[in-house]
């Protein structure tokens, strides 16, 4: 464990967030501010109540994994292509670091940037609909869980990826769908029979039912499901990376 | 003395099936400049990233202060300082910034009087807060080399470094590279230009095609393979080499002023004394004598050209 070499690491990270806070932050909090508009208000009135929540209020949990989800895996992945498509990364590989100690720094960085934007959502969203937590101390955990999870995800496409297309890739060509079929804007159960079926396949339903169980207390799944489910992805995730890192995969010729 | 880094039967074969070293053994003693010269492509930057641990090698055994640097990597990368070929910093950050970080991912708590003093040597102090993509190329080379510098190691790779680089510049980095070796620091470094070897190592080792194909103490390397040549300036320009002295195979050169003979300083007889009697029996009267030693150069050429 390289105690000060994690610290150099979170710390850049950070630093290059702070630089560029502006994109860091306005743009989620914006974009959400535009579904808010859109879902909540405009189509929202429209809607009745689901379960007795106002459908504006439904749709918080899943508005926020949908940026989480974004950032996390976004924020990791360039964190670590950037050095690669610069050639600093030869500067990593030649430091008396540990895959924990890199990990541990970069991951984390990413972690507690998506992770703040999670919670600066959350309180953008309070702010125009009042929203009541039932289990809030779950909730803190599950979205740490979530952006530390995701993150991780998002390192391996950065190790993975061989140019700015395939970095964006992933994200938009497999995680867009996933989210917006994974119950943001309803729930499972308002589909028809055939389509909750088709549902059960996309791990995305178990994020948003259990990070919607903090919210309200109801939920598609069981919370414990939802909580098995994102610990695994997570244990995955941080199991290729060791390997990675191991056997040089890309990184080291 | 046991040396520093200690290289045996080292191979690598890239996954494109290129054969970029073979069988390289190689000893570097410590506190001494071992310079490492070759061609384009021989192996150099490859040699240095199997021993920094950027890239893995085929087979072999490296170590670095008896540490093998496949099984202990933390315990060899801990020493070691690189300057790399390519220039690659992040260009949005400051000098100051980017050293510091350095200086953390190599483990050590910061110390910002060292820092300045590094900086200051390097004449980038008045840069720290200007970022990266702001500095010109020469700058940015001297960043590499304060960020290598900024974990104080005791081993430091050096390559290329004075390439795109101007003439002060260069004399500072001699200075700094010689008050390294005085503090007792082992430094390996590559270059194309001859004079920078010459000038600063202790040891020279060639490189080509991935083999090693000398190492030598750089002042027994010029004098074993260093040929002489003595030109000697006359007063009446001749045209054809007398009959008597054909056996001396003279060059004629500059119109027939000069003639140029080349000798061994090695050999017991060098042939001067009795070349000089043939010329005052030939009536050939002398202006002028001087000798000159080959340079690196010269037996670099003669190396690589074989
Ligand atoms: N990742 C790689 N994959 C395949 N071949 C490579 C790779 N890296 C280098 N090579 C090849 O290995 C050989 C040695 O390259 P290397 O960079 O070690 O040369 P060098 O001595 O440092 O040359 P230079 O003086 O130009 O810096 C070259 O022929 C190069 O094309
Ligand atoms: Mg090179």
């Amino acid at each position: 464990m390289n105690f000060y070499a994690i610290k150099a690491i979170y710390l850049y990270e950070m630093s290059r967030t702070f630089r560029t806070i502006s994109q860091s932050l306005i743009a989620p909090v914006i974009s959400t501010i535009l579904y808010f508009v859109v879902f909540g208000t405009a189509i929202g009135s429209k809607i009745e109540n689901i379960e007795g929540i106002s459908y504006g209020v439904f749709i918080v949990p899943g508005l926020v994994m949908l940026s989480v989800l974004m950032q996390s895996i976004t924020n990791a992945a360039f964190a670590i292509y950037f050095p690669k498509f610069v050639g600093t990364i030869n500067e990593l590989l030649s430091a008396p670091v540990n895959t924990s100690d890199i990990i541990l720094g970069y991951i984390g960085a990413a972690t507690t940037k998506s992770f703040s934007i999670g919670v600066i959502i959350l309180i953008t969203a309070h702010i125009i609909v009042p929203i009541n937590i039932v289990h809030p101390i779950y909730m803190i955990l599950f979205l740490l869980l979530t952006c530390f999870a995701f993150s991780s995800f998002g390192f391996i496409i950065g190790l993975w990826a061989k140019n700015f297309e395939q970095l964006n890739l992933i994200p938009m060509l497999i995680i867009t769908p996933l989210v917006f079929l994974g119950g943001s804007f309803y729930s499972i159960s308002m589909l028809p029979a055939f389509w909750q079926k088709i549902s059960m396949f996309n791990p995305v339903v178990y994020l948003i039912s259990g990070f919607r169980w903090t919210f309200f207390n109801f939920s598609d799944f069981s919370f414990s499901i939802s909580l098995f489910a994102i610990i695994s992805f997570a244990i995955l995730c941080n199991i290729i990376i060791f390997r990675m890192f191991k056997t040089g995969y890309k990184i080291r010729t | 003395m046991k040396p520093i880094i200690s290289i045996n039967s080292l191979y690598k074969t890239y996954k494109s099936g290129f054969k970029a070293l073979e069988n390289i053994s190689l000893d570097i003693n410590k506190g001494e400049i071992f310079a490492l010269l070759g061609p384009n492509g021989a192996g150099k930057t490859t040699l240095i990233s199997i021993i920094t641990g950027i890239t893995i090698p085929t087979s072999g055994l490296v170590k670095v202060n008896n540490f093998d640097v496949i099984k202990n990597p933390i315990n060899t990368k801990s020493v070691i300082g690189l300057v790399p070929q390519e220039v690659a910093i992040e260009p949005f950050e400051t000098v100051l910034s980017s050293v510091k970080f350095s200086r953390g991912l190599f483990g050590k708590p910061q110390n910002s009087d060292y820092l300045k003093k590094i900086l200051k040597q390097l004449s980038l102090w008045d840069k720290r807060n200007t970022k990266i993509i702001e500095l010109s190329g020469g700058m940015k080379r001297r960043v590499l080399i304060a960020k290598a510098l900024s974990h104080e190691p005791l081993v430091l790779f050096l390559d290329e470094p004075t390439a795109g680089v101007d003439v002060e510049l260069r004399k500072d980095m001699w200075g700094i590279i010689r008050s390294l070796k005085e503090n007792g620091v082992t430094i390996i470094l590559t270059t194309h230009y001859i004079e920078e070897a010459e000038d600063l190592a202790d040891r020279v080792g060639f490189i080509n095609n991935g083999k090693i194909s000398l190492i030598e103490n750089k002042k027994q390397l010029i004098e074993k393979m260093g040929k002489k040549t003595l030109s000697i300036h006359i007063n009446n320009s001749i045209k054809n080499i007398p009959n008597n002295l054909k056996k001396y195979k003279l060059e004629i050169s500059n119109n027939g002023a000069t003639l140029i003979y080349n000798y061994n300083i090695n050999h017991d007889k060098t042939g001067i004394t009795r070349l000089l009697n043939d010329l005052s029996n030939e009536n050939i009267i002398l202006k002028d004598i001087k000798t000159n030693q080959s340079s690196l150069e010269d037996i670099f050429v003669d190396i690589v050209g074989k």
